[in-house]
């Protein structure tokens, strides 16, 4: 008898689960017993705002890609299928929250006022990050995968020593939010950060994009529950999102963001969605993956699904949808024009900012290599 | 003798020992349906099926140590790590663990496993895709580390390595897997800790491991062809157990010796280089030894930074120019011509 041993994905994780879903793919709005009451106060300029940052999202995206297609970025991964998931659960941010994203949350990115400007100077590598996180609270992207759940435990630790939590005053208040992949969901680390945050009450939201695939790897490779319930092991509540209902994202976020704010700990948000390009542009997704799953979360797209509610509901006229075009091919067009003239960085930056005060040693290093280029400098001189 | 490449070679040993010895396995990210992010694993999951070439969790810790588990049953994993960085997920069940079971077990059971990774900056991967870690590996006792830099040694240190009885982490290198070379059809094993002499001279000892043992020889062939200085090139092969008396020898003849490495300067390996030509040769030595490293940062993202960072040939023959002027032995080269 042959026994295969690789492990059966357990029936929920393969098809569709039960998840909070506030508006349909065609757009329709359906009650929720429980989260309708936390997006009563949205408004019809709300949706316009929610709208208009899903379609400059996907737009930076696309602008991203192509400028690395010309060879004008080292590399860039898209966040294409994912922008309700950012939009949604970055609307729900107060200020003061702090975020530690991954490597693929333009959106939050946008929405917490990063100028799209600087993630490209980071993927063209011009410079090695140059938004400033305790301002914009949006952390700089992190690579290894998983780390940064940590940082955002050990953050929100912070923030409670501060008595920055259950004060009851709203501008206060603090959370702290974690963004990672369900690949990342393997790692130690992760484990590891949901145990601290669990047994500290840390105030972080776990915000994990379940886009099914980590590069070439199903889903099936990483979990055999459905992500969500493993928060219930570590002592906190989880809960799974429609990703692609940038309403029930923001739905879900508020809650476990105010559960955070309110001191009583951490929630793992899952967020169902879907890659729908490549892992980065350096990789060719039809190697691994059907077709036919690209088109059935085609018909679940985040952006289009928001235009059809407003378009059902006749919550904008043509010119704004006009107005919004023109809009994302003005910020497209700057992109492209200020990418392109980003400065060099000098080759002696180098020794910037391996201390916050440089050792005698490293000025030693970097002053011997400013007199080696200089004697280049004299040589052109010369010829 | 088939000219390949380093790639080639990794995959063709790979596929061959898994097909000689059936308890030989292959555990890793992305190494079945991606064929893994070099494409050493290519094909490998169709032919031998998920049992032999499995697609690990995003797990590093949890793999290696799941491998060091399964090497004390006698099965003979071999891991691939995406790149060494990522060794450092599992730096615990590598130091701690595969390196220290069978002395801590006393010689009970071993660990026949073999960790493959690559190292190497160059290609834009940033600080924490782009280190050379390898020295931990090397200053640990238990662990045997080869590092070969050319096809015919990637086969012959493959080949040793997955038939040895103790761990090896085996280091390939971004930059050389498109080098190609001559390698022999058998199937012999090399000899792990026996370093090779790639280049005979008489006026100076190169050193190098991996890509660096590559560079050593192309630029010894620049300066022979252009200045008439020839330089004997040493390519360790193997870190741990390291191979002294034959750099030491070589040293003897040449009376001088520059070190590359890929890596930080302090406390690197060519520290260790250092200290064992001095131990060895000192009476023959006419210079210091020097060593030409990276800059101590962590690597840049940006392409010219990451440039200005890294060791290049260029570098090389500055620091050999320097050397060989200290001797006095380049205006004599000079002067002949
Ligand atoms: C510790 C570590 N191991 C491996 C990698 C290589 N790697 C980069 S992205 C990735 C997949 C991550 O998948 P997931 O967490 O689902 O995030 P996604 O890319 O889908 O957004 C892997 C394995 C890494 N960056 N860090
Ligand atoms: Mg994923």
């Amino acid at each position: 008898m042959s026994v295969d041993t690789a492990a059966q994905p357990v029936a929920e994780t393969s098809h569709e689960p039960e998840l909070v879903q506030l508006l349909t793919p065609e757009g329709q709005r359906v009650p929720h017993e429980h989260y309708d009451s936390l997006v009563a106060d949205v408004t019809a300029d709300d949706i316009r705002a929610m709208y208009r940052e899903l379609v400059l999202a996907r737009r930076v995206d696309s602008e991203a890609v192509s400028l690395q297609r010309q060879g004008e970025l080292g590399l860039w991964p898209s966040l294409l299928g994912q922008e309700a998931a950012q939009i949604g659960s970055a609307r729900a941010l107060r200020p003061q929250d702090h975020v530690f994203p991954t490597y693929r949350e333009h959106g939050v990115a946008l929405h917490r006022d990063v100028d799209p400007v600087r993630l490209l100077a980071l993927f063209r590598g011009v410079d090695q990050g140059s938004w400033d996180p305790a301002q914009s609270h949006f952390h700089l992207y992190t690579i290894v995968i998983g780390a940064q759940t940590l940082h955002a435990t050990g953050y929100a630790m912070g923030v409670q020593r501060d008595g920055a939590i259950g004060t009851g005053d709203p501008g206060r208040d603090t959370a702290v939010m974690a963004y990672f992949g369900d690949g990342a969901t393997s790692q130690g680390s992760v484990s590891e950060a949901f145990i601290w945050a669990g047994v500290t009450n840390a105030p972080v939201v776990f915000f994990c994009q379940n886009n099914q695939w980590a590069i070439s790897e199903p889903l099936e490779r990483q979990t055999r529950v459905p992500l969500y319930k493993r928060a219930a092991g570590f002592g906190f509540p989880g809960v799974r999102v429609d990703g692609n209902d940038v309403l029930a994202c923001l739905a879900v976020s508020r809650e476990a963001l105010q559960r955070a704010r309110d001191g009583e700990g951490p929630t793992l948000v899952e967020a169902f969605t879907y890659r729908m390009g490549a892992h980065t542009t350096s990789d060719d997704p039809t190697r691994y993956r059907l077709n036919a799953e690209l088109e059935h979360w085609r018909l679940k797209d985040p952006v289009e699904r928001v235009k059809a509610y407003m378009v059902r509901n006749d919550l904008a006229d043509q010119a704004f949808f006009d107005e919004l075009s023109d809009e994302s091919d003005q910020l497209a067009e700057r992109m492209r024009a200020e990418c392109r003239s980003l400065p060099e960085p000098a080759p002696t930056s180098i020794f910037d900012h391996v201390y916050v005060e440089p050792t005698p040693g490293l000025v030693e290093q970097r002053d011997g290599m400013a007199a080696y280029l200089d004697s280049f400098a004299d040589e052109e001189v010369h010829q | 003798m088939a000219h390949i490449s380093y790639r080639q070679a990794l995959h063709d040993t790979l596929r061959s020992e898994l097909q000689r010895d059936e308890n030989v396995l292959l555990m890793g990210e992305e190494i079945g349906r991606f064929e893994g992010s070099y494409k050493i694993t290519a094909g490998m999951l169709d032919e031998f099926g998920p049992k032999r070439v499995r697609d690990t969790p995003i797990a590093e810790e949890g793999f290696t140590g799941a491998a060091v588990g399964a090497a004390m049953l006698g099965l003979r994993p071999v891991v691939e790590i995406m790149t060494i960085n990522f060794s450092l997920l599992a730096l615990d069940q590598i130091m701690n663990h595969a390196a220290k079971i069978y002395g801590m077990f006393g010689g009970q059971c071993s660990v026949p496993m073999v960790i493959r990774t690559p190292g190497g900056g160059g290609q834009q991967l940033a600080a924490t895709h782009s280190q050379n870690v390898e020295l931990f590996y090397a200053f640990t006792p238990g662990l045997k580390v080869v590092a070969p830099s050319s096809p015919a040694d990637a086969k012959a240190l493959l080949l040793a390595s997955i038939r040895d009885d103790d761990p090896v982490l085996f280091l390939e290198n971004l930059a050389l897997y498109n080098t190609k070379g001559e390698v022999p059809d058998t199937d012999e094993p090399g000899e792990i800790g026996r370093a090779a002499v790639t280049r005979t001279g008489s006026d100076i000892t190169l050193v190098g491991y991996s890509r660096m043992a590559h560079v050593a020889l192309q630029v010894a062939e620049r300066l022979a062809a252009d200045e008439g200085i020839e330089a004997e090139v040493v390519d360790l092969r193997s870190l741990r157990p390291l191979d002294r008396q034959t750099v030491v020898d070589s040293v003897k003849k040449t009376n001088c010796a520059v070190v590359l490495e890929d890596d930080w300067l302090t406390y690197g390996i060519g520290a260790e280089l250092a200290a064992s030509i001095s131990d060895g040769a000192f009476d023959w030595l006419d210079a210091p030894v020097r060593r030409v490293a990276m800059a101590e940062v962590p690597l840049p993202y940006a392409k010219p930074l990451e440039s200005a960072a890294l060791p290049s040939a260029d570098d090389v023959v500055t620091v050999i120019h320097q050397t060989l002027d200290a001797v006095g032995r380049r205006s004599d080269r000079v002067g002949a011509r």
